[in-house]
């Protein structure tokens, strides 16, 4: 199998198309897994906070 | 309202608890299945030979007709999200909603600035206010509004219902990008994929490396999509927690 990675002329335009394509899906992955690790630690954050809550209350 | 059957085969998509459960898996296998592809895409993408009228630029129909698709795809999703949570007032379904419209924003600015970037040695432009240019510019001014809406009102249930209606109006827009160079003059080629006109089909050569980036982009969309909504009901229950904390 032959690769051509020579876009020649063209590279001005072909090279920041696909640096564009990386530097969006680099975005939209770490936003995402950003995003859902922050609000998960919340959630987790909260829940243990509320059971320590309600075993001092019982206790 | 009757009550919701447990064992219905959609009810994974319907009860948070079983949507957590699926997507914990889904959206690393759609991850995973996603870099495979894109992998393979681009081994088949570099290795395919230039085309004999638009020579190497022809590698960008790879990554721009895959980004295209799935601002189409994408926004169909943002409309029928918004549709059950207008309609049934689904937690779900308007997570979905929210969660779909940056990714679908990114996807058509994507299409938008490698289409320029093509344009300019094919056409001897970066831009013109041609009907499938501007239709698409349209459509992310759509995505643009809905997000905008979201966070511009502080109510959230008014903000999720007028960022509904607003992208179920922006429905109107998703046949005339689709047909828009058949309906008008324009420097915009024609569909070479599919619905494609005899003749105008694209070669094997050409046909494969688009047929597995596309379905990269689809994989990867599906991967992320499930992690934002994951996001978004992880959101939903840390505020649920904060408020029961502050009423004690």
């Amino acid at each position: 199998m032959h690769f051509d990675f020579d876009a020649g002329k063209y590279a001005v335009y072909v090279w920041p198309a696909f640096a564009l394509t990386a530097g969006a899906f680099v975005w939209m992955i770490a936003d995402s897994l950003a995003s859902a690790r922050r609000w998960r630690r919340e959630a987790e954050r909260l829940q243990a906070q509320r059971d320590a809550s309600r075993g001092a209350k019982q206790s | 309202m009757g009550a919701r059957d447990p064992h219905h085969p959609l009810d994974f998509l319907t009860n948070p608890e079983r949507f957590m459960a699926f997507s914990r898996w889904a959206a690393p296998l759609f991850g995973a299945v996603a870099a495979v592809l894109a992998a393979v895409g681009l081994v088949l993408t570099f290795a395919a030979p230039e085309d004999y009228q638009q020579g190497d630029t022809v590698r960008m129909m790879f990554i721009h007709v895959p980004a295209a698709s799935l601002s189409l795809f994408v926004y169909l999703c943002l409309g029928i999200a918004s549709f059950l949570a207008l309609v049934f007032r689904h937690a779900l379904a308007d997570a979905a909603a929210v969660a779909c419209a940056p990714l679908g924003a990114a996807f058509t600015a994507l299409a938008l600035a490698t289409g320029s970037l093509w344009g300019k040695p094919m056409w001897g432009t970066w831009w013109v206010w041609d009907a499938r240019l501007t239709s698409v510019l349209v459509l992310l001014l759509f995505y643009l509004g809905y997000l905008a809406l979201r966070s511009a009102l502080e109510d959230e249930q008014k903000a999720a219902r007028a960022a509904a209606i607003l992208a179920l109006v922006g429905l109107i827009n998703l046949p005339i990008v689709k047909f828009s160079v058949e309906w008008w003059n324009s420097l915009h080629q024609g569909s070479s994929t599919l619905f494609a006109k005899p003749g105008n089909g694209l070669p094997p050569v050409y046909a494969w490396p688009m047929l597995v980036m596309s379905l990269a982009y689809l994989s990867a969309f599906g991967a992320l999509w499930l992690v934002r909504i994951r996001a978004l009901v992880w959101r939903r229950k840390a505020r649920a927690l904060a408020l029961q904390a502050a009423e004690g």
